[in-house]
């Protein structure tokens, strides 16, 4: 079943470009020009974005390296310890917010620690499908529009996060 | 809110690291997570370059007004201020679709642009606010925005994206075979649950706050 979806699923890409050159190509579209053209908007806006990526991975950086992460796992461990949850599971949650790369090695640590069918690697693998980078997002996206005010995106952004690890949580503990 | 969010990581990060004698890690994460990021975007530079240019084909054929006109109705519901024929609605709708398949790569230059042009958007409502008479005509009437101050559709768009979309986890599946799980897609039935949930909860609240802007201008 995971090697059909992983199939499946490597599958969509090219069909998806497929679908739109032959569509491009039926409707007279000059192809290669307009591609071309697209291409070109894609390096502006890339290069609009670089200076806010830097910063954004900077900070992050530089919390990982200080351990701030492991320190806040730490904090919540008594709580984390009644309901049978790894702390890394908790440190995962929150390290999500800011970056996906983190995050995913974060997850393959609880499968090695904690096996990927446990609690914590339930938990784990449900979080991730559930939530988005928050911060990276947000920071990435109001760039391109030049905002600087972000109003209530970001408890929108939290309360939804929220209900997601929620969920996870308790999916995960009737799945176990 | 995001220049406090960012001093504070980096407050926050230099000061963890000097009271718990990291100062040698976060000085050498200094170095390396600016360069880092310098390839992440040398990486994605070529990706969202092939996306744009893939999405550009597609709008010169007509197929994101297709796919706009096909999620119109959902479109209309998140996003009542969007004037009908707005190329906004064009790539909100392909962002959605790539989010909801999985196709990150591609959700992000359509959300880039899904972006810029809201704030074209508020541009000529700003416009039309100053050109003596409000557009009486158009349904919902939201706050004008200044410029650098996000819309409400702005917000609603992103809080949306943050809430996650994507309906089968792949990546994920992925990682469980690797790890030897005896059941990778077993999480399957869960994360669509828990994805309807967030997404469900970023729609109230962006509900709740556009009726609240509503009845406050």
């Amino acid at each position: 079943m995971g090697h059909v979806i992983s199939y499946v699923s490597a599958c969509i890409l090219p069909a998806v470009i497929l679908y739109i050159v032959g569509f491009g190509i039926l409707s007279k579209v000059n192809v290669y020009d307009r591609f071309v053209e697209g291409a070109k908007e894609g390096l502006h806006i890339v290069a609009g974005i670089m200076p806010t990526l830097i910063g954004l991975i900077l900070a992050v950086g530089v919390l990982r390296a200080s351990t701030f992460f492991d320190i806040m796992g730490k904090l919540f461990e008594p709580i984390l310890h009644r309901i049978n949850m790894a702390v890394e599971v908790f440190t995962l949650a929150i390290v999500k917010m800011f970056s996906s790369s983190a995050s995913t090695g974060l997850l393959l640590d609880v499968y090695e620690t904690y096996g990927t069918d446990s609690f914590s690697g339930l938990t784990a693998s449900l979080m991730l499908s559930s939530t988005e980078t928050i911060f990276y997002t947000m920071s990435v996206y109001f760039m391109a529009a030049k905002v600087s005010k972000t109003r209530y995106t970001l408890p929108g952004a939290m309360i939804s996060t929220a209900a997601g690890i929620g969920m996870s949580i308790l999916f995960a503990g009737w799945m176990s | 809110m995001l220049n406090y969010l960012w001093a504070s990581m980096m407050f926050l990060g230099i000061i963890t690291g000097a009271v718990t004698g990291h100062m040698n890690e976060v000085s050498e994460a200094l170095v390396n997570a600016s360069q880092e990021a310098v390839e992440l975007c040398l990486t994605m530079l070529g990706v969202v370059a092939m996306w744009t240019g893939i999405l550009k084909i597609g709008e010169k054929a007509g197929l994101l007004e297709a796919m706009a006109v096909k999620m119109q109705p959902v479109i209309r519901f998140l996003f009542p201020g969007i004037p009908k024929n707005h190329p906004a609605v064009g790539y909100i709708a392909t962002n959605f679709v790539a989010n909801i398949l999985g196709l990150g790569w591609a959700a992000t230059p359509a959300g880039l642009k899904a972006m810029e042009s809201l704030s074209e958007l508020e541009k000529e409502r700003r416009a039309l606010k100053n050109g003596m008479r409000a557009d009486s005509r158009s349904r919902k009437k939201f706050k004008v925005m200044p410029e650098g101050i996000a819309s409400n559709e702005m917000c609603t768009f992103l809080i949306l994206n943050i809430s996650s979309l994507q309906l089968i986890p792949v990546n994920i599946i992925a990682y469980r075979s690797q790890y030897k799980s005896a059941d990778p897609t077993s999480i399957i039935g869960p994360a669509i649950a828990a994805t309807a949930v967030s997404t469900a909860a970023a729609i109230i609240f962006c509900k709740m706050m556009d009726h609240l802007m509503d009845q406050r201008s």
